[in-house]
Formats: C-alpha cells, structure tokens, sequence
C-alpha cells in the first residue's frame, strides 16, 4: 500500500515538474522546426515566470498572470525575430545574449517596482494553479502535433525549417513563416517560466528556472524535434527531476547520499540521454541557415 | 572598426535604460568611470577581474576556432579553481617552487578534462556541446559545492568556503604585481594571461596544429577530406579550452584568494563570450576586451552604493546589450556584402 502511494506520488510529482519542460520544449520546437536555432529558451522562461508571478500578485489571479506571460512571450520573441531574422545575428550568440539580458533585467525591474533585487511577492495558495498547466501542456502537444502535420500552416513551417528554397518558390515568405515561429516560441516558452512560478512555485525568485530551457531543448533533440517522442522525453526529465527531490535525504546504508549527488540527477539524465539512446537524430535541415 | 561600433551602440542603448529607473545615464556613465579606474585600488581591481575574463576569453575563442561554442568555461574553471584549492589543502609539505606548479597542472588538467568530456561527447557521440557544456556547468557546481562543504571545508568560517591552501602555494612575495596595487587581489597571473594569449596565438597562426583546428573551425568537411581528424581536433580543442579556462585557478587560488569560494565567479565564463566575441576571437584582442568588460564589471560594482535604483546586476544589461549590437552590426554587415555580390 505505501509502495502505491509513492508511485502514485511520483508519478503526480513528474506530471507537474513536466509542464515548464514542455510548454518550453515546445517553444524550442516552434522555432528550430521554422529553422531558428533557440538558445533563447531558458531566457524566455525566466521573462514568462518573472512577469506572470508580477501581473499574477497584483491581480491575485493565476489567469490573468498567464495572459500576461503570453504578452511578454510574444514580445520577447518578436525581439529576438528583429535581431536573428531581420538583422541576421548570429542566433546562437542571439540566444546567450538574451538569457543574459533577462537576467539583468529581472532585478533591474523588481528593484525598480519592489525595491528589492530578489523575488516578487508571494501569490495565495487559492490564487495559484491547482493542476491547469498539465493539462494546458498537454493539450498543447496534442494542438501542436495536428497542426504540424495536419494543416497547410503547420506545413508552411516544416518546409521553412527543410526546404526554404521550395516554400519561398510557392510564394510563401519564409521570413514570415519563422517570424511566427519565433514569437510562437516566445510564448510557449514564457509559459513554461509561468508554469513555474504560478504552480510548482508562488513567487518568482531569481534563476528559478535553473537550466531547464536547455533541458528542453535536450528534451527537443532527444525527440528528434517531434512532438510526441519530445513529450516523452520532457516526462523522462521530469522523471529524473522528482526522483531527485525525492531522494534527497534518503540513505544508503549508513552512509547519507550528499544532496549535491542527488542535485546534479536531472542534468546527468540529461547528458546520458543526449550521449547515449539518441539514435539518428537529424536536425531539420535549414536549422541555423540565416539567408532570406 | 565594426565592433567598436556595436560596442558603442550597446553601451548607448544600455545607459539609456537608466532613463527608465529615473537616473542620468551621464550620470551613470561617470560613475562607471570612476568606480572602474578611478584610484590605484580601482583599477587593480579592474584588473583582478580582468584576469580570469582572459583566460575565460581565450577558452571560448579557442571553441570558436575549432567550430565549436564552448559555454562550459564557468564549469571548467570551477573544476580546475577547486583542484588547486585541494591540492593546496590536502598536501600542504609540498616546498614552494614545485607546489604551485603541482597545483597548476592539476588544475589546467581537471579544467581540460572537463573541457575533454563534452568534446568527446561532441565528436564521437554527436551531442550539442552547448547544451552538454552547459549541464556539466551545473554538474560542477554541485560537485564542487560537495566538496568544498563537505571534504576540506575552512573551519574558520560559515562562509561557503574550502580552507586556506598552505603558504607555500603562493606566489605572493615574488609578486610585482601584487605590489603595485596593494590590497586589491591583482597579482601577477594577470602577466601569465597576456602571456597565454602570445602564445594561443603563436598556435594558431604559426603551427601546423593551429592550422589544422582553424581549418576544421571553418569547415569540416575539407579538413576531414584534406586528412584531418576533424573529430580529434574537436576533442582536443575542447580539452583545451578547459585548460586555459582552468588557468583561472592560478589569480583566484594561487594569485590572491588562496582558497575556492563558492560563488566566487560573477559569471566569468559566460562574460568570457562577450570577451571572445568583442575580440573576433583574436587572443591579443581578448587581452584588451577582457580589461573593457572588467571595467565594466568593476565600475558596475559601485552603482548600488551610489545610485538608489540602479544595482550591480546592471553590467550584465550592458553585457548582454554590447553581445547584441556587436553580433547584429557583424551579421547584418557579412548579409548586406553577400547581398551585394550575388
């Protein structure tokens, strides 16, 4: 009977630590798919969290920090469009540099509303989520999956990423095409970072997201930047990331596991993953070509 | 000429920020100034942070010249710094000209080897080195947290601290460096950084290995066709910038600290991509990028005391904003000449 409850804890506790990792995965894929390398992601998150922790307190709702994680999704990946795709800078550069500017930007702001360079305020228990961001994150991969290869749009963007030359030729603009991918990736990705700080967290506090923009980007290579097998591996991460808090403090024998061993799990898994079971993972074809 | 531009544009666009938190970004420009070379005490301390951004620097342009995007040199150094801190605490009998050069290598190897996992990884099991350089940034982190906390922690102190490495370790009464801005934790590694940068640069430009990792850096596939190696080129290129990041070890260890400190880094490796970037990934022109971004970071250090709004966590905006306009003035420039000849 307890061996049931753990598993069923554990399994409660992987859907919850999945949902920035797939929200953001599937951010990274909107954009890499359009053939826009993302780095950017774990910079978005912070962004998504920091604002929908911000607007979330004010109104002392969840929604209404969500909607505005939307909004600064959107923006934040429409500023990194004006730098990769109209101003063709180097996107892997790009990404580091928005990740950093985020981080110095977080604390220029809460200083500036809170006078304090740290976290946002606290949300009440009753104005955060209870379990939507699961759902939102996976009915966004089952969206994301028909629309992909179901309709003329979600072609648009595979050839944008393959076969730039043959979309542009059927007079489709591919600038356009990974201009939407790119503010698509934006938003997707700063709910992840909202995810985290309205459900598995109350407040936004610094670095919160701590490397999980990469790991969905892992989680993106890992699925050989498909939807479904991307989600899996975003639960196979998350996997690692519960076992982990789980496992904190637990002994073997006599001897305490250091937390630190514990900690660095989620990263190793990732690694492994990455090094190891990834088969022929191709990436789309254009991914990283700037002309146009 | 290029880049001096993008750094002025960034730094505008930056200041200009400051308009927002209700400062004068002149104001906040003098104050950058001063905090940065205002007295002897400031600039050595502009210098103290110089010196890890050049080995940092020299580490990132290495990856670059190899093809490869090294964002691992925060880990690399992490390793290398907690090596000669152990080694300085573990053997402290070791007599003095051989101590700091056994801790030395030590640590340029533990920075090498960490350098060497995710280039192996890259070459032989084709993973992203960005994302695999940056999860070994996070493993060393805690590794190093482990060990400092846990195995030779300072027992003086509740900081989060490794105890003092033993006397002999330092370089400290041979220092002219040192001497010329006393208290302040500049001290003669800055010399063996310029030094190293002579040198990466002699190797990439004069030697035949130089040659062959600028030939895999610029294209692969010729090199592995002209009979190049071009994955043990990546493998070692790697191995080598975590050494050279691990050099960091010799001014935060064997140069001023004389101890790993957790968190003791303010970001020196990815600044060091700001460093490589500004530089063109030339290694005297990371010497000189290197002493801007560290007076960046000095003269940043003093906007909390003097500004109400405005803290220290400012120089990454203007990091952050100096990397875009550099890279979009550089990107914009090569599409527009490309534009023009086809």
């Amino acid at each position: 009977m307890e061996m049931m409850t753990l598993i069923l804890s554990l399994f409660l506790a992987t859907l919850r630590l999945a949902s920035p990792l797939i929200f953001a995965s599937m951010g990274g894929l909107m954009s890499e798919r359009s053939g826009v390398v993302n780095i950017a992601l774990e910079g978005f998150m912070l962004a998504g969290a920091f604002a929908g922790a911000a607007v979330g307190h004010t109104y002392a709702s969840a929604w209404a920090g969500w909607g505005t994680a939307l909004i600064v999704g959107l923006a934040i990946g429409a500023l990194y469009g004006l730098f990769v795709i109209t101003l063709k800078a180097d996107q892997i550069i790009t990404g580091m540099a928005f990740n950093l500017l985020v981080m110095g930007l977080i604390p220029f702001l809460t200083k500036i509303f809170y006078s304090s360079t740290g976290s946002t305020p606290p949300l009440l228990v009753e104005d955060r989520f209870a379990f939507e961001p699961v759902l939102m994150a996976f009915a966004l991969v089952l969206l994301i999956a028909f629309w992909l290869y179901k309709t003329r749009s979600g072609l648009w963007l595979l050839f944008a990423g393959e076969h730039p030359e043959a979309l542009q030729a059927s007079g489709v603009s591919v600038r356009k095409v990974r201009w939407m991918g790119v503010c698509a990736s934006g938003a997707f990705a700063a709910w992840g970072g909202a995810s985290l700080s309205l459900f598995l967290a109350s407040s936004y506090s610094p670095l919160m997201t701590g490397g999980r923009g990469f790991m969905a980007l892992a989680a993106l290579i890992f699925g050989k930047w498909k939807p479904l097998p991307t989600l899996a591996a975003c639960l196979l991460f998350a996997f690692a990331d519960a076992l982990q808090i789980r496992l904190q403090g637990v002994s073997i024998g006599d001897m305490k596991v250091p937390i630190q061993f514990v900690q660095i799990l989620p990263y190793l898994v990732t690694i492994v993953a990455l090094a190891g079971f990834i088969g022929k993972s191709r990436a789309p074809k254009a991914l990283g070509k700037e002309d146009f | 000429m290029k880049r001096i531009l993008g750094f002025v544009i960034g730094l505008v666009v930056a200041l200009s920020l400051t308009l927002l938190a209700g400062e004068n970004p002149l104001d906040i420009f003098m104050i950058l100034m001063r905090s940065a070379f205002g007295s002897m005490y400031d600039l050595g301390l502009t210098l103290s942070y110089t010196t890890p951004l050049i080995f940092c620097g020299l580490s990132v342009a290495m990856g670059f010249h190899a093809g490869l995007f090294n964002i691992g040199a925060e880990g690399q150094m992490t390793m290398a710094v907690l090596t000669a801190a152990a080694m300085g605490v573990l053997f402290p009998n070791v007599p003095f000209p051989l101590a700091p050069i056994l801790a030395f290598v030590a640590a340029i190897f533990a920075g090498a080897l960490w350098g060497w996992i995710a280039g192996w990884l890259r070459a032989y099991r084709g993973s992203h080195e960005v994302i695999i350089t940056i999860m070994l940034n996070f493993i060393a982190a805690g590794l190093a947290s482990w060990f400092t906390l846990n195995i030779i922690p300072n027992p003086h102190s509740q900081n989060p601290e490794t105890a003092m490495v033993s006397a002999n370790y330092m370089f400290k009464d041979y220092d002219l460096i040192a001497r010329l801005f006393p208290d302040t934790p500049a001290n003669a590694s800055l010399g063996f950084a310029i030094f190293f940068a002579v040198l990466m640069w002699i190797f990439l430009w004069k030697t035949t290995w130089g040659f062959e990792l600028r030939a895999v850096g610029s294209n692969p596939e010729a090199s592995h066709r002209a009979g190049i190696s071009e994955k043990k080129v990546q493998m070692l290129a790697m191995a080598a910038a975590g050494a050279l990041a691990g050099c960091v070890a010799l001014s935060e260890v064997l140069g001023s600290a004389g101890q790993y400190r957790i968190g003791f880094s303010p970001d020196y490796g990815f600044i060091g991509i700001a460093v490589a970037l500004l530089a063109a990934n030339n290694p005297l022109g990371v010497v000189v990028a290197a002493f801007l971004m560290g007076a960046l970071h000095k003269g940043a250090s003093d906007l909390d005391l003097e500004t109400t709004t405005i803290t220290r966590d400012f120089s990454r905006i203007i990091q952050a904003l100096i990397i875009l306009a550099v890279a979009a003035v550089q990107g914009y420039w090569v599409w527009k000449q490309k534009k023009g000849k086809s």
